[in-house]
């Protein structure tokens, strides 16, 4: 018994949407042609109509799987949001180089020389007049106030160093307000995450990094974690954190995908060079995936405990529900009525709250953290990263179908009980 | 309490009800337990006693960057200052690169300013005579089965050997633990190697220091040390922060997580659910027990006794789910935290007062309706069954 509830509970947990939807419709069929269907059907009416006066009760079990739903949904949103931010970074048709065996970009040191071979290899696109599109980048780590604290508030922002050929190997970088920064000047670029984050960084500001004051002269978006930086002049970024002629990795543009694995075979096959190549897509998936799989658990096991507890909860309520119409089960199983069509009778009802706290939760989470910016200190990055929870139309579905779940299970019971309850003696009951 | 047997067979009245009741609540406090253990944590992040004697001198710049080791002698010329030791961060990574280990290069002193970490003491000498020697932590060597004696291989995703390559091998000759059996501490899950060992084998670090750390000898004075240390540095091109142990962390925390925020609308939403819950519960006890009182009342109990003993009924039924919820976390946590490998703190006497107030306050809320209806109870329409 309990074994086939735990898998029939498995099955749903993989079941997509049509899947539901088959079931759905099987179950209408057969309310609508069979004679137990259609007994069901009017059992079940029954019940519905007389929700209205068990209000506290219903609302209980509505209420109670919201909560669930709502915080299930919610956690998932912020591992969504932070997951798709770095999914979204880096593309097929780019790669990072950086220094073998480098966990990060941050960790990663590539010295001068390494900086001069890696653009002389094959599969890399070039530019009109030539030259491959290679980008030699460095990436520090600063201090910034942050918004809303003191001014001993200081949150960290990773700065980099950059060159004219950052912005030919992302072009989904845009300027959406003041100019580049000119080289061999103290100039500063904002990403939008990042000025969202940090206080006084507007375009036109100046601001400390390192021991240097530095003009913000623009703003730019690239709807990624690159919007959680700052960009200046390498060699510029170099004098002030004294990094000499070394950057942390070099980013190019393929001439197209399939170039890459060639690109990757050249590098590893110089003897000069010991690199490690990725796509940058690859990179920031990677990057991404143990903190995303954290938050994912932590919201598992958060909503597994809370689901446990609403099972009781909505338990409960049916039991209360079947006793305070255990006549009116009684009666019309005595008029001929069959088992069946009473525990499908409050399997449905059960379900029916449950879909209504399922739907409620996911819209309050939906409402109040759909969009909701959230930062934290990335892995394989020096700096905050900034991200949007995500409420996705998958976690709705997700929710809806944990909802269910825990309507059925609730709901279970209580039917069984209904259906087997002696006539007679229910008949008797007060 | 004379009372107790009444109310508890007006608890148990309806078994199932009660029992299912429980369930919830034992699955809230559960969830309380391990959400409010982690918040302590990360509210008490550097806040001992030992913390509080210990100031953290990190570059201005960010913390990545390095400062000099020539500063140890000015900071530990400034008045106030006990002792200095420095770290260094290592960035070491064992058998994949992606798995990465705490893991510093210290002073030989930088034992001695921690108290709180317990090493036997022939392991110390052990330490402190064995160049390539490594106190590991005591969860992480359980987690991966290392002890003393064996030969630890680490990679380094920042610091190469002088022969280009990034593997490191050390001797594994102590593993520390907490002097306190109960206290959490990230010195559990961390890796301790020479400095000196590190500074010569690797052709990057070059005499520098990721971060000092000095213990006052009064705490009062560490505002007037943490700004005398700053001082020595102020204008260079190496400009210094220092704060406590305590800010350090906290800082450190803000910025990964606003922690506080998360748990705290976790918890409303549980407890919001809760109370709806048992007050349910409570509801249902009180409606089909409506005569029972009423024959309390004709006996002579009065109405605030029945108040009394209505409200009492409902906090012992918060306080029975609550307390074997908060049991079990208690219990679980450790288990999990042995085999997961996650730093999970345990719940302390802190977190069993809070949630006890909370399982009272929560019992008094969702008890005071029913209880006002048993008071008001007339005795001849409760009687007459209207």
């Amino acid at each position: 018994m309990i074994l086939t509830i735990l898998l029939s509970v498995y099955f749903w947990s993989v079941l997509a949407w049509w899947g539901a939807l088959i079931v759905a419709v099987a179950i209408a069929v057969w309310m609508i042609m069979t004679r137990q269907g259609r007994q069901s059907a009017s059992v079940t009416a029954v019940g519905v109509s007389t929700l209205r006066q068990r209000m506290g009760s219903s609302s209980v079990i509505v209420i109670g799987i919201a909560g669930v739903v709502g915080v299930l949904v919610a956690l998932l949103a912020m591992g969504e949001g932070y997951s798709e931010t770095l999914r979204k970074t880096g593309s097929a048709d780019t790669a990072i180089v950086m220094r073998g065996a480098s966990a990060s970009e941050v960790m990663s040191v590539l010295e001068r020389d390494n900086v001069v071979v890696i653009p002389q290899a094959a599969g890399i696109a070039r530019d009109s007049e030539g030259k491959p599109i290679a980008s030699p980048e460095l990436v520090v780590a600063a201090n910034l106030p942050l918004k809303g604290g003191t001014e001993d508030d200081v949150g960290s922002v990773q700065l980099r160093g950059i060159g004219e050929e950052a912005w030919k190997v992302r072009p989904n970088v845009k300027i959406i307000a003041g100019r580049k920064f000119k080289p061999g000047l103290h100039e500063l670029m904002i990403g939008q995450g990042a000025e969202r984050e940090f206080a006084g960084v507007q375009v036109g500001k100046q601001v400390k990094l390192g021991n240097d004051v530095w003009t913000v002269v623009g703003e730019f978006a690239s709807g990624d974690a690159l919007d959680s930086e700052l960009w200046a002049d390498a060699n510029v970024v170099s004098d002030v954190f004294r990094r000499g002629g070394s950057r942390n990795s070099v980013t190019v543009k393929l001439t197209s995908p399939q170039a890459f694995d060639a690109f990757k075979a050249t590098l590893e096959a110089d003897p000069r060079l010991k690199v490690d190549v990725s796509t940058t897509l690859d990179y920031f998936s990677k990057q991404s995936e143990g903190t995303s799989k954290m938050i994912q658990g932590i919201g598992i096991a958060v909503g597994v405990i809370m689901a446990i507890g609403a099972i009781f909860g909505a338990l409960n309520c049916m039991f209360a529900a079947v006793a305070a119409r255990a006549r009116e089960i009684a009666t019309l199983r005595a008029i001929g009525f069959r088992g069946g069509p009473v525990v499908v009778a409050i399997m449905l009802e059960t379900m029916l709250l449950a879909l209504l706290g399922g739907v409620l939760g996911g819209l309050l989470a939906w409402l109040i953290f759909n969009g909701y910016t959230a930062s934290t200190m990335a892995a394989g990055s020096v700096g905050k990263l900034s991200f949007e929870f995500s409420v996705t139309p998958a976690l709705l579905w997700t929710g809806l179908k944990w909802a269910l779940a825990i309507g059925f299970i609730g709901g279970l019971f209580p039917a069984m009980r209904a259906a087997r309850l002696p006539v007679t003696t229910a008949l008797r009951e007060l | 309490m004379k009372y107790l047997h009444l109310i508890w067979a007006a608890l148990f009245r309806r078994k199932t009800r009660t029992i299912l009741t429980l369930v919830s609540i034992i699955a809230a406090f559960l969830l309380f337990g391990m959400l409010d253990a982690v918040r302590t944590s990360f509210d008490q992040a550097g806040k001992s006693a030992n913390g509080a004697e210990r100031l953290q001198t990190g570059s201005k710049l960010s913390f990545i960057q390095t400062l000099p080791s020539s500063l140890e002698l000015p900071i530990s010329k400034v008045d106030g200052v006990k002792a200095v030791a420095y770290a260094n961060w290592f960035g070491g990574a064992y058998q994949d690169p992606h798995n990465q280990i705490f893991s510093f290069a210290v002073s030989p002193n930088y034992l001695d300013l921690f108290p709180e970490i317990e090493l036997a003491p022939g392991q110390r000498k052990a330490f402190d005579d064995t160049r390539t020697g490594v106190l590991v932590g005591e969860d992480l060597a359980a987690k991966y089965h290392w002890k003393v004696g064996d030969r630890l291989p680490l990679q380094s995703t920042i610091f190469p050997t002088r022969d280009g390559t990034k593997n490191w091998t050390f001797d594994i000759v102590g593993i520390l633990h907490p002097k306190d059996k109960n206290a959490g501490g990230m010195f559990k899950q961390l890796i301790l190697l020479h400095w000196k060992y590190f500074d010569e084998s690797t052709p990057y670090n070059r005499g520098s220091v990721g971060w000092y750390v000095s213990r006052v000898s009064d705490v009062n004075q560490s505002d007037r040390v943490a700004k005398a240390i700053d001082a020595i540095s102020a204008n260079s091109d190496h400009e210094t922060r220092t704060q406590t142990e305590q800010a350090t962390a906290a800082n450190y925390i803000k910025q990964l997580a606003d922690i506080g925020l998360i748990v705290s609308s976790i918890m409303g939403a549980v407890f919001f659910t809760l109370m709806l819950l048992s007050g349910n519960t409570m509801m249902m006890a009180v409606r089909e027990r409506t005569s029972e009182l009423a024959v309390l009342k004709t006996i002579g109990f009065s109405s605030g006794s029945v108040l009394g003993m209505v409200l009492a009924e409902s906090v012992l039924l918060l306080l029975i789910g609550g307390v074997i919820g908060l049991g079990i976390a208690t219990l679980l946590i450790p288990v999990v935290a042995a085999n997961s490998g996650l730093g999970l703190p345990p719940v302390g006497a802190g977190n069993w007062l809070l949630g006890i107030t909370l399982m009272t306050v929560i019992g008094l809320v969702v008890g005071v309706i029913p209880a006002m209806r048993a008071m008001r109870l007339n005795i001849v329409d409760a009687l007459a069954g209207r």
